[in-house]
């Protein structure tokens, strides 16, 4: 009888087991059906426009919501262009935020620090779009642009970018807000690879005689060349689909103009000013064409990321 | 010709007999420069890190400034006001607290067994790397996509915005953190212990349930502590989800919530929406921020008692 329970208990564990397993395998193609869903709906929201424009829709730079008439060039070119100045910006500081944490810093102060760069990376973006539009946009307009236009506009192959009104937003104030954004998500990855380098192979340079900077510049960079690159696409995608900082200060216009200086517009932005009051027949589905263009380029950035970053891994397992 | 090679050999011998000397001063140039570049470098990696903590105190303390002129009993009393008169937040930081919270009812669970599948189940097949791979994708993915997605999904079929729909989005930016966060948590989790109650004859779902998930619990809530601080500040996917309301609402209708109450009032051109909008902001940063210190404090209990 005790032996008859006995088995009825171990074959209903078994289907408990069984069950259990089905379920977490449930959820875990859930997060994977998540990703095939957010394209699928995209490309069903996107379709009249996609049906509309073709693939005129991306080469046009025409804006238009009373004529119907869109085109994705000026979004995508913000959305690029922005990312672009906050990597410029953003990446030589966090290879020296990195450097500093794990080379320079002394133990006592390598905590704060590392700290304060993360909680850099922990306000929310709407903080740093209202920073930069009350308090950041009126100083740079009055006292920085005046004279970078006065010295660098006249310039005869730059000049062009340095053109255009003082107001302090526009497509530059936008990057570099950006690259205060990315910097923490950034220096962070590249700190993190830069610890995993075994201390043999950095003593050996230092016991050739090598410089903090060569050991750095020698065995440092070319043993986590795969991670920091990882790290940077990791910052790429970040600002690439950033909404609300860039909202705030890039102007949002839709003229194409190629002073960074000047008012633009970015997908995201353009999403988060229009799309809930858009009404004409293509507006809609034109915005959601926009997301569905970010999101591919955003999903191409953070893959190649991510397959960097494995590769790494991998090597770092190979050699210990 | 007779001169010049006495010349040359003389100039030869003259670089013989000062070998060691300009040999030195050779070195000591290259030592010099090398000395120069590495000083140069490594006061350039101080400056950057100088740069990256002037933008923090900056933005801090602009916080800090506007945000407690802006505070008063009001915020926290009054609804959000139309322009011109006095009025708080309080329904704005009711919705968010709302939202926040089913968001993360919904996301956590779905986060923890996926984590759980990953970490215990996910050895063999395809499954596991790639929702490895698809999970650090959504974990940034632009968040303004995910409202857009939910947008499509559920507002269209309901046929109107709502809080719900706010949670949903907020819940699908939950989940990725969480599977992150628990599977490397329980990958932590000494082999031994699950040995131990294998051998003790437990099934798999109890091992999992009641040993390796339990002793990892500390760094399972810092996940889901550190989702929360990141929902909490998101603005983008309840822009067409959640929408906005100037008045109590109930879930199922568009609802008033901090980030886009300080969105829409930072971009009006009223003084008084400014100063509350300052307000909100900084009710918003100290909460992700204290959110976030809590779950890094939590996060190192764990490790050091390992």
């Amino acid at each position: 009888m005790e032996k008859l329970s006995n088995g009825a208990n171990l074959k209903r564990q078994m289907m408990l087991d069984s069950l259990f397993r089905l379920t977490t395998r449930v959820f875990a193609f859930l997060v994977l059906a998540l990703l095939v869903g957010i394209l699928i709906s995209l490309v069903i929201g996107a379709m009249p426009s996609i049906r509309h424009f073709g693939w005129g829709f991306l080469t046009s730079t025409e804006w238009d919501p009373v004529s119907e008439n869109y085109g994705a060039v000026v979004p995508i070119f913000g959305t690029l262009v922005t990312s672009f100045i906050a990597l410029l910006i953003g990446v030589p500081v966090s290879f020296g935020i990195a450097i500093f944490l794990t080379e320079i810093c002394p133990p006592l102060l390598k905590r704060p620090l590392g700290i304060a760069v993360e909680l850099l990376a922990g306000i929310p973006s709407i903080i740093y779009g209202m920073w930069g539009l009350f308090v950041f946009a009126p100083l740079f307009g009055d006292h920085v642009q005046p004279w970078i236009m006065e010295n660098l506009g006249e310039w005869p192959l730059v000049g062009f970018l340095f053109q255009g009104a003082p107001m302090g937003i526009g497509i530059f104030t936008a990057g570099l807000i950006l690259a205060i954004m990315v910097i923490p998500f950034i220096a962070s990855v590249m700190r993190d690879v830069f610890e995993v380098v075994p201390p043999m192979l950095k003593e050996s340079a230092y016991g050739l005689g090598g410089t903090t900077w060569e050991v750095i510049r020698n065995v440092v960079l070319p043993y986590t060349k795969t991670g920091v690159i990882g790290g940077i696409m990791l910052g790429l995608g970040r600002a690439l689909g950033e909404t609300m900082a860039v909202t705030f200060v890039i102007g949002n216009s839709t003229n194409l103009s190629t002073s960074l200086f000047d008012a633009g517009n970015s997908i995201a932005s353009a999403l988060a000013n229009e799309f809930a009051e858009a009404t004409g027949e293509f507006h809609m589905a034109a915005l959601i064409e926009l997301g569905l263009i970010l999101f591919f380029i955003t999903f191409v950035v953070l893959s190649c990321s991510k397959l960097l970053l494995l590769q790494l891994k991998k090597q770092e397992g190979r050699n210990s | 010709m007779m001169t010049t090679t006495l010349t040359a050999r003389s100039s030869n011998t003259d670089r013989t007999m000062s070998a060691h000397p300009s040999k030195y001063s050779r070195n000591n140039a290259i030592y010099a420069r090398r000395r120069f570049v590495n000083g140069f470098n490594m006061t350039a990696s101080l400056l950057a890190m100088g740069f990256g903590l002037f933008w923090l105190a900056w933005i801090l303390y602009t916080l800090l400034a506007h945000g407690l002129a802006g505070m008063n009993v009001d915020v926290f009393t009054r609804i959000t006001p139309p322009p011109g008169s006095e009025g708080g937040l309080i329904n704005a930081i009711a919705g968010s607290l709302k939202m926040t919270f089913f968001g993360t009812l919904l996301g956590t669970p779905i986060g923890i067994l996926a984590g759980v599948y990953l970490a215990e189940f996910g050895e063999r097949g395809w499954l596991a790397p790639a929702t490895r791979f698809i999970n650090d994708i959504l974990l940034s993915a632009p968040s303004i996509v995910i409202g857009l997605f939910i947008y499509e999904m559920y507002v269209v079929t309901m046929g109107h915005f709502s809080g719900w729909a706010g949670a949903l989005a907020l819940s699908l930016l939950v989940i990725p953190v969480v599977v992150r966060t628990t599977e490397s948590m329980l990958r932590l989790v000494p082999n031994s212990l699950r040995e131990a109650a294998i051998a003790l004859g437990a099934p798999q779902w109890k091992v999992t349930m009641y040993v390796t998930l339990r002793s990892a619990k500390a760094g399972v809530i810092t996940g889901i502590l550190l989702a929360v601080a990141r929902i909490s500040g998101e603005t983008a996917p309840l822009l067409f989800t959640a929408l906005n309301n100037q008045f109590w609402s109930g879930m199922n209708q568009p609802m008033a919530n901090l980030p886009i109450v300080i969105f829409q009032f930072a971009m009006s051109p009223y003084e008084d929406w400014h100063a509350l909008a300052w307000a909100g902001a900084l009710l918003i940063t100290l909460s992700v921020l204290t959110l976030n210190i809590i779950a890094r404090w939590l996060g190192r209990q764990k490790t050091q008692s390992h």
